[in-house]
């Protein structure tokens, strides 16, 4: 090639892709090479291999199934606080896990609501621990990313499809075998696969509604193995079982799925003339205030037993909250210094494997991760006092293909408007960057952003396995709040996190919209 | 003198080739079929595509190897000349600084520049807040900061009316003639070629013709130039 024909170089994001791969494949290396000592797989770790791929099965089956009745019902009502309602199904995918967790025991819990009306009509009330427990939180979390991925492929069913169904007079069965059925083929066993991938290596759920040897995910036995037994080989197995299980599920959900389900044009209004008698706008209407209503109770719920004890938290609870925000800065910030080099790279045609590099974040899981570095940190330094900068890496890393999904086509949508333009007047390297990629991609680096912070400040994984008791991020705090039946407390620093993740996503990502011009 | 010597090129399957030279202070029309090359030609000599073999040379200086920035060339392109998120006097001081440190001096030649294309007051919009003329004078304002020798159009003005189009063309031509620059012009409407080019260079079937006095050129044209016009 004569000379670079490129505004920026690649180098950095190449550097970057390379660091990473060196850092998730060295850390299952080190695992690796620990796990051959190991004696062979237990009765227990059949167990939790059975356990998580039963729950993780029926999580995205339930999830999907009731995802499409929700999707449909949305796709084709209009309401007042419907955009609320769909922005509302976002919401899970950056809520802190044990709030979904402790929202769901005030709602659905021995003491909680629905309880609490059982008893009065002398039933039993309920218990949600165990593999119901499990994947009731994980169909909290992940029923709306269905509803949102299925309603996706609904919205993008042409306008005219509608019309030319309408004018044909294709109503009921005809229209769903004609219209519907076939998008629901391609798009559900992409959701399904979706669901299910993040379910198999779901950690803070079982170790909250788990646990026991009946209800023990392979990411909870790699953590027991771990931080109880101290026993690395079989921490080091488990790790491996994970790690084919997670690339496999990766895989085919990537293969699966095109579409990433926060894509914009989720609140688009088209015209639709199938579906409207009585009953089938009953129906809709059902479907949409069960799914608004299990989405919003738990939430509220934490509402109503966080506020009055808010401003009465212990400073320790205070402190937590302050080490969280500064892990998550951190981890913001190495993400983006992953992230946008590597995106520059990828919008300058050197994707594939830099892509791939991103991707393992979403293969490797975190537990895997944080038993490798510890296993390898163990021979410089005491990996306890690295807990803090550990998570922050590992929670970007966590961060980067979510990250890279939402940067890599603004950024080569940037660099194939304005790149000609930009070496024309001669501006390479920082001059590009400073005054044409960073602003004009400032939306997406703002969500990416905000994604990543909210993601950090709830995340409780690889903290747990470093942490000693001097040390602890919010979630962790309530986590040790909850194991000491101090509920109230729980719940208030709960609604703490809430407001902290709500509101630092809110602010990267509003912020990165302000004045960003079209 | 834009010297083209045994220039190849090829885009995937697309083959151009050229031989040719542009005494300095002419302007060139660059006519022929869509399709043809024309556009391919220009990002060759401004330095977007690799040639595959030959060298081009400006004034006895080969810059066959040479980053686009760092050619003497100013390039205006079919559409995206001007970064939307940057004012009208950012949008020209890149002309003069790419990464947009501007001494006093540089800003009060971004304001006369402005002044002369007749946007003295819009100096603080940014392209949105412009009209379709307006942002092309704003490119031209950063023409003329950029004083440069050899200025490539690939068809700025496509989207302008006609007599608006009419007018940038002339206040282009003006620029070159009163700075003695070379002006390479890809163009669809031969008009646009007989009313302001000196010569014509005709792009057909793989190749870059030599130019030829626009007047002679379409007083007696070539089968190739016959075939596009569709004269018969």
């Amino acid at each position: 090639m004569a000379g670079r024909t490129q505004p920026v170089s690649a180098w950095p994001g190449i550097g970057a892709a390379v660091f990473l791969a060196v850092l998730i494949l060295g850390t299952l290396f080190a695992v690796a090479l620990r796990a051959e000592a190991g004696s062979g797989l237990g009765k227990a770790d059949w167990a939790a291999i059975r356990f998580t791929l039963l729950q993780a099965t029926l999580s995205a089956l339930i999830s999907v199934v009731l995802g499409i009745p929700v999707a449909r019902a949305l796709a084709r009502r209009r309401f007042a606080g419907r955009r609320a309602l769909i922005a509302l199904l976002g919401v899970p995918f950056i809520l802190p896990v044990l709030i979904a967790v402790l929202g769901l025991l005030e709602v659905f819990g021995r003491a909680g609501w629905v309880s609490t009306v059982l008893e009065t009509a002398g039933l039993p009330s309920l218990r949600i621990y165990g593999l119901h427990g499990v994947v009731l939180a994980h169909v909290f979390l992940n029923l709306p990313l269905a509803t949102r991925l299925i309603l996706q492929a609904w919205q993008e069913i042409p306008a005219e499809r509608f019309r030319l169904a309408a004018q044909l007079n294709c109503d009921g069965r005809a229209f769903f075998w004609l219209i519907e059925w076939p998008m629901l083929r391609r798009i559900v066993p992409g959701a399904f696969a979706v669901v299910f991938a993040i379910c198999l290596t779901s950690f803070a759920v079982a170790l909250t509604l788990g646990g026991g040897p009946k209800a023990t995910t392979i990411e909870l036995a790699i953590y027991q193995a771990f931080r109880f037994d101290f026993d690395l080989g079989r921490a080091a197995l488990l790790s491996g079982v994970q790690l084919v299980l997670t690339v496999v599920a990766a895989l085919v959900a990537l293969w699966l799925s095109s579409s990433t389900g926060f894509g914009a044009g989720l609140d688009r209004a088209i015209r639709r003339w199938d579906g409207q008698t009585a009953a089938i706008k009953w129906l809709d209407s059902i479907w949409i205030a069960a799914a608004a209503l299990f989405l919003i109770l738990p939430l509220a719920a934490i509402f109503v037993s966080g506020a009055p004890g808010l401003f009465g938290l212990p400073a320790s609870v205070w402190s937590a909250a302050l080490t969280s925000i500064l892990v998550a800065t951190i981890s913001t910030l190495l993400m983006l210094a992953f992230a946008l080099p590597m995106a520059f790279a990828v919008a300058h045609g050197k994707g594939q494997a830099v892509e791939v590099a991103g991707l393992l974040g979403l293969a490797a899981s975190p537990l895997v991760i944080g038993t490798g570095l510890f296993i390898i940190v163990r021979q410089f330094a005491d990996p306890f006092s690295l807990a803090l900068p550990v998570t922050a890496l590992v929670n970007a890393i966590m961060a980067l293909p979510f990250a890279l999904r939402i940067l890599v086509p603004s950024a080569s949508d940037v660099v194939q408007r304005y790149g000609k333009l930009g070496l024309s007047l001669n501006m390479t390297g920082i001059a590009f960057l400073r005054l044409v990629l960073l602003p004009r991609m400032r939306a997406q680096i703002g969500f990416a952003a905000g994604l990543a912070m909210a993601l950090s400040m709830g995340d409780l994984g690889v903290i747990t396995l470093f942490a000693d008791p001097d040390i602890a991020t919010l979630p962790l705090k309530i986590y040790r709040l909850m194991g000491a039946y101090r509920l109230d407390d729980a719940a208030a620093a709960a609604l703490l996190l809430l407001v902290l993740s709500i509101g630092l996503f809110w602010l990267l990502d509003r912020g990165g919209r302000r004045h960003a011009e079209a | 003198m834009l010297k083209l010597e045994d220039v190849h090129i090829e885009k995937g399957t697309f083959r151009l080739s050229a031989e040719f030279d542009v005494t300095r202070g002419r302007i060139v029309g660059v006519i022929g079929p869509s399709g043809g090359g024309k556009s391919t030609l220009l990002e060759a000599i401004a330095g977007f595509l690799p040639l595959t073999t030959g060298r081009v040379e400006w004034e006895g200086k080969d810059f066959t190897k040479a980053a686009p920035g760092d050619r003497p060339i100013a390039m205006l392109f079919q559409d995206g000349n001007l970064f939307p998120h940057l004012t009208a006097a950012q949008n020209v001081g890149l002309g003069l600084s790419p990464n947009l440190r501007l001494s006093m001096e540089d800003r009060a030649r971004v304001e006369a520049a402005l002044r002369e294309v007749g946007l003295g007051e819009m100096d603080t919009r940014k392209p949105a807040a412009l009209s379709g003329g307006q942002q092309a004078r704003v490119a031209l304002a950063r023409l003329i900061v950029q004083d440069h020798e050899l200025i490539l159009l690939d068809e700025p003005f496509a989207a302008l009316g006609p007599a608006l189009k009419a007018e940038m063309l002339g206040l282009v031509t003006d620029l070159a003639r009163a700075r003695n620059a070379t002006v390479l012009m890809v163009t669809h409407e031969p008009e646009d070629a007989r009313r302001v080019a000196d010569d014509v260079i005709l792009v057909a079937n793989g190749m870059a013709h030599p130019p030829a006095a626009t007047n002679d050129i379409f007083a007696n044209p070539p089968k190739a130039l016959m075939e596009y016009l569709g004269g018969a």
